[in-house]
C-alpha cells in the first residue's frame, strides 16, 4: 500500500513538472517564429530568398535604386551599424561594395538583434520608401545569409559636400576632413556655443546632438543621432567637448531629412 | 530639425503594450494620500519634473523660468526638471518607473495614460481634497502666489482631468487639430472655400489635385514631381473625430470596444480609394505635413493647433532649406465635418499628475508646484508658443491675454498670423470639442484607430488590395498587436476566461499529489499507533 501511495504521488508530480515544462517550451518557440528567421531554414542559395512562401530575386544595388517606391525589394548586405531596437523592430545601417541601406523598422527579435554585429550578412525583403528624403527599407523581415563579411571603408565625401552627386552615396559610411565648427547657437549668456541638444537648444544631456560645420564657405548641421551613439559614447562626449574654430575630421552614415544630416559616429579634433 | 519624433511611433506601442499589465508586477503598495494639516517649511524637498515641450526652446525656457520663480517663493523646495519632447517617452519611463517606486513627483501626462498609472494601488495622488484644502488648495489662504479658484479653470478641461469619479490631474495646456490649407492652390483648382470644411469637399479637392499629374510625373498645379494633396499627422485623431462625427462606435465609457464596426470600414475603404487616387498620405508614411505644405508640395494639412508655428510660407519656425518654401496664402480651418451644422473635433493637450510618495509633506510640495504652472503668467507665456489655449478662465479675460490675441500679424514671430488663427479656432470650438473615454487600455485603442488607417493607406501604395478579407484580417491583426482583447469592460481588472487544459491538468495533479501525501500521512500515523497499542 505504502509503495503504491509514493508511486501515485511521484507520478501526480512529474505529471505537474511535465505540465509546466510543456506551457513554457511552447510560449517560447512561438515567440521566436514571430521574429526574424535563422539562416538554417531558409534556402543558401545567394540569387533568391523567400518571402511569404513566394521566391523573389536578391536585387543588386543598382536594381534596388531603379526600383519604385512602395514596391516590395529584397537585398543582401552586411550590417554596418545598430540603431535602435524596439518591441521586436530593429533599424539599422547596411552596405556592400556597392552601395548603402538603411533598414527601418525590420522585424527582429532582441536575440537575433544582438547578433546583427558589424559585418553580419543578411537578406532583407521589405518595401523601398522614401521619409523626407531618406530612402529605406521599411517594414522588412531578414534572414541570415552565409558569405563573406564586410565592413565598410568610409568614402571620403569632404568633396562631395553641397554637390548633388553626395545623394548618389545615401546612407554609407563616410568621412569628412578638414571641417571648422561653426556656432550651433548661443548660450542664455548670449555666447556662442559649438552644439545643441536637440536642433534648437530645447533637449538636454542625453537627447540628439545638432553641430554645425563649415567647409568652402558652406555651413552644414551634422547630428549625433542618440540612438546610434547615445551619451555615453566617445562620439558623443567629443561633440559635448567641441569649442567653435576647431578643425575636426568626422565620419558617420549618409542620413537624409529634408536634405544631408549625416549621424555622425566618431569625430577627431585635428586643430 | 525634428527626425527625433519618428521614432515616438514604436515607443507608444511599446508602452501601451507594457501597459496593460503594469498593474500587475510586484510593486510594493503605496500608503493612500491625505492633505496634511501643515506644509512643514523647516524640512527641505527635492522634487522632479518631467515635461513635455514640442521641440521648441521657448517652452522649456518657460519651464526654467517658471522653476526658477517657484523656487524664490519657496525656497525650501527645488525642482528639478526633465525635459521629453514625446508623450510616448514618458509613458514609457512612468511605467518602467513605477515599478521601482521612482516616479516623478510632478508629470506632464494625458488622462489616458493616467488610467493606466491607475492600475496600481494609490500611484497617482488624488486631487479632490487638494483642489478643496482651504489653505493649500486651488485659491487656497496660505498658497504664496495668485492662484485660481476651481471655478476658474475652464470645466471641460477640468473634467477630462476627471478619472472614476475622481480628479487625478489639472489640465496645462488646450488645443485641438486644425486643418492648414493652401488656399492658393485650392483657388487655382476651381474651388472655394466653404464656411465648414467638409469630409466630402477635401476629397473633391485632393482627388482634383492628383489628377493635375502630368505623363512626366509633374504635377500642373505645383509644378514639381512631388504632391500629396492631402496629409494627415495624427491618424488615431483622423479617425476618432470621423467617428465621432458620424456618430458610430469607437468604446463606450466604460471601456467595451466598438471600433470595429461597419462605419470603420466603411470610412477605411473612403480612404483607400483616395490613397489610391494619388490624394492622401500619412506623417509615418511621407513625412511631416507642415513640410510639404511649406514645399508647395500639399494642398491640406492636418497637424495639431500647437504645430501652428510650422506652417505656412512665414512660418517662424522651419524644418526644409529656405529655398524650396514657397509663397501661397494660408487658410486655417477646423478640421473637416461631416455635418457642417454641428461640427465637432478633439480636445488634447498636456495635463499634469502628481505621482503619490510615501513622506505626504512631498506631495504636497509637488501639488504647490503643479498649481503654481496654472498661474497667469506660465499659463499665457506658455501658450503664446505655439496655438494652445490657457485653461483657466482668468488666463483668458486677462487684459495680457486678450491683448496678445488682438495683434495676430503683427509680426511673424509671437504674433504670427496662423498661430493666432489656429488658438481662435479653439477658442470659438471650446463647446464643439470632445475627448475619449479613458480607461486602462484607451491608450491602445487610440494606437489602433490609427493603425487601421495606416495599414489600409500603405496597403494600397503597395498595390494590395484592400477587400472585406483584408478588412477581416486587419481587425483581427489589430485586436490581438494592441491587446484589445484584454482589455475588460470596466477598464480594470481583465478578466481571462476559462482557465487553459494545461493548468487545469496542472493544479489536479498537485492536488492530487496533496491528497496522496496526506494519505500516506493518515496511513503511517495509522501504524504507528496500532504498533504502540
Amino acid at each position: 500500500m505504502k509503495k503504491i501511495l509514493v508511486l501515485l504521488t511521484v507520478f501526480c508530480l512529474a505529471l505537474s513538472l511535465a505540465a509546466c515544462a510543456g506551457g513554457s517550451g511552447s510560449s517560447s518557440s512561438s515567440e521566436a517564429a514571430s521574429a526574424s528567421q535563422p539562416a538554417e531554414s531558409q534556402p543558401q542559395e545567394s540569387s533568391s530568398a523567400a518571402a511569404d512562401g513566394e521566391e523573389v530575386a536578391v536585387m543588386s544595388y543598382e536594381e534596388y535604386m531603379a526600383a519604385e517606391l512602395d514596391s516590395q525589394v529584397t537585398i543582401e548586405a552586411c550590417v554596418q551599424a545598430k540603431q535602435s531596437w524596439w518591441e521586436d523592430k530593429a533599424t539599422v545601417y547596411a552596405q556592400d561594395e556597392n552601395g548603402a541601406y538603411f533598414l527601418y523598422n525590420m522585424a527582429c527579435s532582441e536575440e537575433d538583434y544582438a547578433k546583427l554585429t558589424e559585418g553580419t550578412r543578411i537578406r532583407v525583403t521589405g518595401y523601398k520608401a522614401e521619409w523626407s528624403g531618406e530612402v529605406e527599407i521599411m517594414d522588412g523581415t531578414f534572414t541570415f545569409v552565409e558569405g563573406d563579411s564586410y565592413i565598410a571603408e568610409p568614402i571620403d565625401a569632404t568633396s562631395l559636400l553641397g554637390t548633388e552627386e553626395l545623394i548618389d552615396h545615401q546612407n554609407q559610411f563616410a568621412q569628412f576632413k578638414g571641417l571648422t565648427v561653426e556656432a550651433a547657437g548661443q548660450d542664455e549668456a548670449g555666447n556662442d556655443v559649438a552644439f545643441l541638444y536637440n536642433w534648437d537648444g530645447s533637449g538636454s544631456q542625453g537627447d540628439d546632438l545638432y553641430f554645425n560645420v563649415s567647409y568652402n564657405g558652406e555651413t552644414y548641421t551634422f547630428t549625433v543621432e542618440s540612438y546610434l551613439c547615445d551619451s555615453t559614447t566617445e562620439v558623443y562626449a567629443a561633440v559635448e567637448a567641441l569649442q567653435v574654430g576647431q578643425v575636426i575630421d568626422a565620419e558617420g552614415f549618409l542620413y537624409w531629412y529634408e536634405g544631408l544630416n549625416p549621424h555622425i559616429t566618431s569625430v577627431t579634433v585635428v586643430g | 530639425m525634428k527626425t527625433g519624433l519618428r521614432r515616438l511611433a514604436a515607443g507608444v506601442l511599446a508602452a501601451v503594450c507594457l501597459s496593460l499589465f503594469a498593474g500587475c508586477h510586484g510593486r510594493q503598495e503605496q500608503t493612500a494620500f491625505t492633505v496634511p494639516e501643515t506644509f512643514d517649511e523647516s524640512r527641505q524637498y527635492e522634487i522632479t519634473f518631467w515635461a513635455k515641450n514640442d521641440t521648441n526652446k521657448r517652452q522649456t525656457d518657460i519651464y526654467k523660468q517658471t522653476i526658477e520663480e517657484f523656487q524664490a517663493l519657496y525656497p525650501n523646495i527645488t525642482v528639478t526638471l526633465r525635459l521629453y519632447t514625446n508623450y510616448g517617452d514618458i509613458y514609457n519611463d512612468v511605467i518602467t518607473n513605477i515599478t521601482t517606486q521612482t516616479t516623478p513627483n510632478v508629470c506632464i501626462t494625458y488622462p489616458d495614460h493616467i488610467a493606466t498609472y491607475l492600475t496600481g494601488d494609490n500611484v497617482v495622488a488624488p486631487l479632490d481634497e487638494l483642489f478643496a484644502d482651504e489653505k493649500y488648495g486651488l485659491g487656497g489662504s496660505e498658497v504664496r502666489f495668485d492662484s485660481p479658484a476651481q471655478e476658474q479653470i475652464v470645466p471641460q478641461f477640468l473634467d477630462e482631468c476627471r478619472l472614476d469619479g475622481h480628479y487625478y490631474a489639472i489640465p496645462y495646456m488646450r488645443s485641438t487639430e486644425a486643418c492648414y490649407i493652401n488656399k492658393t492652390y485650392v483657388e487655382a483648382l476651381g474651388y472655394t472655400l466653404p464656411e465648414t470644411l467638409t469630409w466630402d469637399f477635401i476629397w473633391e479637392v485632393s482627388r482634383a489635385a492628383a489628377a493635375t499629374e502630368g505623363a512626366d510625373g509633374v504635377y500642373s498645379l505645383n509644378g514639381q514631381q512631388v504632391l500629396i494633396p492631402f496629409l494627415y499627422k495624427s491618424t488615431d485623431n483622423m479617425m476618432i473625430q470621423m467617428l465621432q462625427q458620424l456618430g458610430a462606435g469607437y468604446s463606450t465609457s466604460t471601456g467595451v470596444i466598438q471600433l470595429f464596426n461597419d462605419t470603420t470600414t466603411d470610412l477605411l475603404y473612403q480612404i483607400a480609394d483616395a490613397t489610391a487616387a494619388g490624394a492622401f498620405s500619412t506623417f509615418k508614411i511621407s513625412g511631416y505635413p507642415a513640410n510639404f505644405l511649406n514645399a508647395g508640395q500639399c494642398v491640406f494639412a492636418i497637424d495639431s493647433t500647437a504645430g501652428s508655428t510650422w506652417m505656412g510660407t512665414d512660418a517662424p519656425l522651419l524644418d526644409i532649406p529656405a529655398d524650396k518654401v514657397v509663397e501661397f496664402e494660408t487658410a486655417v480651418m477646423p478640421v473637416p465635418q461631416f455635418d457642417p451644422e454641428h461640427p465637432q473635433m478633439i480636445s488634447q493637450g498636456p495635463s499634469v499628475c502628481i505621482f503619490n510618495k510615501e513622506d505626504p509633506q512631498e506631495v504636497l510640495a509637488s501639488w504647490l508646484f503643479a498649481q503654481y504652472l496654472l498661474t497667469d503668467s506660465v499659463q499665457i507665456a506658455y501658450s503664446q508658443t505655439e496655438g494652445y489655449v490657457p485653461v483657466t478662465t482668468k488666463a483668458l479675460e486677462s487684459p495680457e491675454y486678450q491683448d496678445y490675441l488682438s495683434r495676430a500679424g503683427e509680426d511673424n514671430d509671437t504674433y504670427y498670423q496662423v498661430k493666432l488663427e489656429a488658438t481662435r479656432l479653439l477658442l470659438d470650438h471650446l463647446d464643439d470639442t470632445f475627448t475619449t473615454p479613458v480607461f486602462n487600455g484607451s491608450a491602445s485603442l487610440r494606437d489602433a484607430a490609427g493603425q487601421l488607417i495606416e495599414t489600409v493607406t500603405k496597403s494600397v501604395r503597395r498595390d494590395q488590395t484592400v477587400d472585406d478579407a483584408f478588412i477581416d484580417t486587419l481587425y483581427a491583426d489589430t485586436v490581438s498587436l494592441y491587446h484589445l482583447d484584454s482589455i475588460s469592460a470596466s477598464g480594470g481588472k481583465v478578466d481571462l476566461g476559462a482557465m487553459p487544459a494545461m493548468s487545469v491538468g496542472l493544479l489536479a495533479a498537485l492536488a492530487a499529489a496533496w491528497v496522496l501525501i496526506l494519505a500516506y500521512l493518515a496511513l503511517r500515523h495509522h501504524r504507528k499507533k496500532s504498533a504502540e497499542r
